[in-house]
């Protein structure tokens, strides 16, 4: 028997570890595809993605953009005959890809880590500066990025903002240095930039 | 009834119909709230996609303020409740976790303090006969597609709803106000929640489905549960010539209108779908 180039038998069992889910039991009959409101922007579909983890693809698994576009919405594990939920997979892998330095997808990685960095400043999340930060961190990692959605964001912010739901100045919660410590705890895992 | 209150960051800014209308409804209803001391947020969907450990502690944070108390935690955010249920799960199950978090954050974890949503709550807390009781102003002709969306009804195991593809809780609740709800197809389908920024073209199809379906049931409203659902629905419908525009209204605002509770009416003016003229045709506001 030959094994197919790039093989990598570890990382199987290690996603199976580290996601809690048995992707072994898979018979790809694709009702997670079929369900995933995300599949059709997705450059393996979440089935794909799956017999992928099983063959040990390791470089395609966590190079892929598929796993930046789940949204987590459950649908996939609801369905399954085999009760593998998907979505803690794709959380694993994105963390996975991010601790070996494959790229991301800009945007959606730059949400999250504009949206965890604003509740380590606040201890609550403010919109206005969480946004900022996040089109400061589209504008440094891709040009085009700072002005996708620019002229609509603005024009539904400033809707917002005027009907008071979009407020000018942040609420720091009282112990803030709780949720430093717990920052500091879990440690700089998925953080690109303190790596 | 006594609960520990988590209102979640958008009670206040982007759902903040959401969070006036929940805690007029719970005093309607005798339902005391007692907002948790400090709270944080919960890490949303950015947490667990980026940082496990960081998923478990931030919502595991106001888990613990709660043990104290050892009320329930009731929450109207659908994903501050899956993020404090997957906490409370991993403080219960976990020794090892349990005693790095409990010497970090200083508290004893009871398990007394079940986190729920606050349909549950209201839907199963209460008699639905309690609930009628309340109504002075049916909402009588009003039809309503009621959308569960995805992480209040997932993963069924965790939530343990009544059905995950096609729950009717929401429904029950509508018809004891007297509204009539629809049959559809997209109860459970998911708005595009946090893409809104980062895709915002996926959540403008993916909301776009959603309220082209609740238009196809012949509804006159779509009835959430949830903010990310309502901020997404109400503000990426696509316009088009001829096509309605679909009002999103949250449970507790048809609750607290049906109640006649006056602080209900200045809140459909943050709606960027005005629900007024609906409302008005209905016969139901001024």
């Amino acid at each position: 028997m030959t094994i197919p180039v790039g093989t990598d038998l570890v990382f199987r069992e290690v996603v199976r570890e580290r996601s809690g889910e048995d992707i072994h039991k898979c018979f790809y009959c694709q009702k997670c595809t079929v369900g995933c409101p995300t599949a059709y922007m997705m450059d393996y579909t979440p089935a794909q993605l799956l017999r992928l983890i099983q063959l040990g693809q390791k470089d395609k698994v966590l190079g892929s953009s598929a796993i930046w576009m789940c949204i987590g919405c459950e649908i996939c594990g609801t369905r399954c005959p085999n009760q593998i939920r998907l979505a803690p997979v794709m959380d694993t892998l994105r963390q996975m890809s991010l601790e070996q330095s494959y790229q991301p997808e800009p945007a959606v990685y730059a949400l999250h880590r504009s949206f965890l960095d604003n509740i380590k400043l606040w201890g609550r999340v403010h919109e206005l500066t969480m946004l900022m930060e996040y089109k400061i961190r589209c504008l440094l990692m891709r040009y085009s990025l700072f002005f996708q959605g620019l002229f609509s964001d603005l024009k539904l912010g400033g809707a917002l903002m005027l009907k008071g739901k979009i407020t000018l100045l942040p609420e720091r919660i009282k112990r803030l240095k709780e949720i430093q410590n717990l920052y500091e705890k879990t440690g700089p895992s998925g953080n690109q930039e303190e790596r | 009834m006594k609960y520990s209150y988590f209102p979640g960051c958008t009670a206040k800014t982007t759902s903040a119909e959401f969070g006036i209308s929940s805690e007029a409804v719970c005093a309607a209803l005798n339902i005391e709230l007692l907002e948790l001391e400090d709270w944080n947020c919960c890490g949303a969907s950015s947490a667990h996609s980026l940082n496990h450990e960081l998923s478990l502690s931030l919502p595991g944070r106001n888990v613990a303020l709660a043990q104290e108390a050892g009320l329930d935690i009731v929450t109207p955010c659908p994903a501050c409740y899956q993020n404090s249920l997957s906490a409370d799960e991993a403080l219960r199950e976990d020794a090892e976790w349990r005693r790095e978090m409990e010497s970090l954050l200083d508290f004893r974890y009871t398990g007394k303090a079940r986190p729920r949503h606050l349909l549950d709550v209201i839907a199963h807390d209460l008699s639905i006969d309690a609930i009628r009781a309340k109504v002075v102003k049916p909402l009588t002709g009003l039809k309503v597609a009621c959308y569960y969306g995805c992480v209040l009804v997932r993963p069924p195991e965790k939530t343990g709803w009544d059905d995950a593809e096609y729950p009717m809780t929401m429904d029950r609740l509508m018809e004891a106000l007297g509204a009539e709800p629809v049959d559809w197809s997209h109860k459970v389908d998911c708005c595009g929640a946090s893409m809104a920024l980062s895709n915002s073209d996926v959540v403008a199809n993916l909301s776009g489905q959603i309220v082209d379906g609740a238009i196809e049931a012949g509804a006159d409203c779509v009835v959430v549960a949830c903010g990310m659902c309502h901020v997404n629905l109400d503000t990426r419908q696509a316009p088009s010539p001829g096509k309605p525009q679909m009002p999103i209204l949250y449970f507790t605002e048809l609750m607290a209108l049906a109640f006649g509770l006056p602080e209900v009416e200045k809140l459909f003016g943050k709606h960027i779908v005005d629900p007024r003229p609906l409302l008005r045709a209905q016969k139901l506001i001024s």
